[in-house]
């Protein structure tokens, strides 16, 4: 066991996510307590320039090969078994998006090692790793023990300070040549698509009015459209309503939507789960109304009303109409 | 096609959630549950299928907090078997349990396709999708939305949904397992009058689940509530009251159309 922590780093098109420097700068931290080395591994093809901006790692292995040239989950799989296999890493540290679900459970399964998903923070106690999961749609944390045995841990978005990741170093690099024929090709990545440019770009405005779960219904939408329409905000919204067809999948803010950082977020009836409280926390004003006071929103809004927004949104509307004819 | 939807019951998180005497566990007395919503997309999409292209939608859960009218709200949106598992799940079941579980039941369920949501509320230990694909040794993609058909059968075409709004499109193998986060459409929705009728009408059928001897090796220390450390300040009084301190807040701001900038 080389009792390393290991943190599978995301890259697409030779660009490193954001959630990657994350993990590392908390897998540093880690590791310095736990008195062992922060190893990176990356896949993909072609991606040795990459390595210069790990240099917080004190290892970086390369896993490269043609395979790799495009997102395949099984591929990545099977190459990160057969590291986790060989190198026996202490602690395994994946991001928790899709790139990371794909990964995650699949890698735990695979290799026995326990997993511990949506995790927020960890600490060590005695040796022991200690990690706080985030559940029930944020309405709940969950500390685990891990026990003195290895840990597979997929980390929200947003958990740790991508800053701390970024720093400079001089890792030693391994590259290793995953076999391709391994892997099966029962998965093929077709084509990469766009985001449809839709009427607007929700990441460029300013004010944002987002509705969630709690409109209830596709024909209570106009309430919200009337009060965006009302502040010269655009409408967004949670995944929910976009799932059910309510708005375009372009206004859709969080995880598997875009990330905004409007002056104001007027979040209209939106509970809070991680999934979407990672796509608006830099907001720099949130508004947040919802009729559960124990929301989660509300741990991230910087003004909060707890209340019917059946009640209150038409009051709003009517008086920024009044406010802008004035 | 013979396409399997695994699904199962969590808390309503509309509800408020309370903690028990314990510190470690949900206090279950007086917790609503509901189906996990994105079991009902894996569901709603399995159906579209079956209705293009014809097959038959089995769907499986583990005999878990209320879960029959569940499953017989799935045979009055349309599939055409229902399997509950049976065993001793008082005290929850962790996804790895789960998937040791159906990996035994599906040895004798057959498939094509086996569909499930992308997550739940409550997997602590990771997503069911990605620990049944490996145990089953099925191909597994997870945040897909939007399946169809390909190859004569023979495989899928899934889009995966990643950050920023880019969708990944990838072709499938079957058999294979998936994820799902939306179905095409918003999922359907069963009068109460044809939930009774399937009642009356037809059998849940019931299998004991194996013994599992899984202990958790990552036991719970305790459950807590978000601290409120920098949450937000509250606005009170009547819903008059507020809005025009709202209103003076954004006003103070020069966020108002009116406002001067």
């Amino acid at each position: 066991m080389s009792n390393e922590v290991l943190v599978v780093v995301e890259q697409c098109d030779g660009r490193i996510a954001d959630i990657s420097f994350a993990l590392l700068g908390k897998g540093k931290e880690l590791a310095t307590v736990l008195g062992t080395k922060l190893a990176a591994v990356v896949v993909g093809n072609e991606i040795r320039t990459l390595a210069g901006d790990l240099g917080i790692a004190d290892i970086v292995l390369l896993a490269q090969g043609a395979q790799f040239s495009h997102y395949c989950p099984e591929a990545l799989k099977h190459c990160v078994v057969e590291l986790v296999r060989g190198r026996s890493p202490r602690l395994v540290l994946i991001g928790n998006t899709a790139y990371g679900m794909d990964l995650a459970a699949g890698l735990s399964a695979e290799t026995n090692i326990p997993l511990l998903a949506y995790c927020r923070d960890f600490r060590v106690e005695e040796g022991q790793i200690i990690a706080v999961s985030e559940l029930y749609g944020g309405k709940i944390l969950v500390e685990s023990e891990a026990g003195g045995t290895q840990l597979v841990v997929s980390v929200l978005a947003g958990a740790f300070p991508v800053a701390a990741g970024r720093g400079a170093g001089t890792p030693q690099i391994e590259e290793f040549s995953p076999n391709p024929a391994a892997a099966e090709a029962r998965i093929k990545f077709k084509r990469l698509i766009q985001p449809e440019s839709g009427d607007v770009d929700i990441t460029k405005e300013a004010l944002l009015v987002s509705v969630g779960r709690g409109i209830g219904s596709k024909d209570n939408i106009p309430l919200v459209q009337e009060l965006a329409d009302a502040l010269g905000a655009q409408l967004s919204a949670s995944r929910p309503i976009v799932d059910n067809g309510w708005l375009p999948k372009s206004r859709q803010v969080g995880k598997s939507g875009m990330s905004v950082k409007p002056k104001v977020y007027l979040a209209v009836g939106i509970s809070g789960a991680p999934e979407h409280i990672e796509g608006m926390r830099d907001a720099e004003l949130i508004v947040a109304i919802n009729s559960d006071p124990t929301a989660p929103i509300f741990n991230v809004a910087h003004y909060g009303v707890i209340g019917d927004l059946f009640d209150i949104v038409p009051l709003i509307s009517e008086k920024a109409k009044a406010a802008g004819a004035s | 096609m013979e396409i399997v939807v695994a699904v199962k019951q969590v808390p309503d998180l509309v509800e408020e959630l309370e903690i028990d005497d314990s510190g470690k566990a949900l206090d279950r007395t007086f917790l609503k549950y509901r189906l996990n919503e994105f079991d009902e997309h894996a569901l709603e999409e399995a159906l579209l299928l079956k209705e293009k292209h014809g097959g038959k939608v089995t769907v499986i859960a583990l005999d878990t907090a209320e879960v029959e009218e569940t499953l017989y709200t799935c045979l009055a949106k349309g599939a055409d078997r229902a399997i509950k598992v049976t065993g001793n799940f008082d005290n929850g079941v962790d996804s790895r349990e789960a998937a040791n579980i159906l990996r035994e039941v599906l040895s004798s369920t057959p498939y094509d396709l086996i569909l499930t949501g992308v997550q739940a509320a409550d997997d602590r230990d990771g997503q069911l999708g990605p620990l049944l694909a490996s145990y089953l040794k099925l191909p597994h993609l997870s945040v897909v939305s939007g399946i169809e058909l390909a190859q004569g059968g023979r495989a899928l075409t899934a889009n995966q949904e990643h950050s920023g709004g880019i969708v990944a499109e990838f072709e499938v193998t079957l058999p294979a397992l998936l994820g799902v986060q939306a179905a095409r459409e918003t999922p359907r929705y069963a009068p109460v009058s044809k939930v009774r009728q399937m009642m009356k009408a037809t059998k849940i059928e019931e299998l004991a689940a194996a013994k599992s001897a899984l202990d958790s090796v990552t036991p719970i220390r305790r459950l807590s509530k978000p601290e409120s450390a920098g949450r937000a300040e509250m606005l009170e009084g009547d819903a008059e009251e507020i809005s025009s301190k709202l209103i003076a807040i954004l006003d103070q701001r020069g966020l108002l159309k009116g406002s001067i900038k």
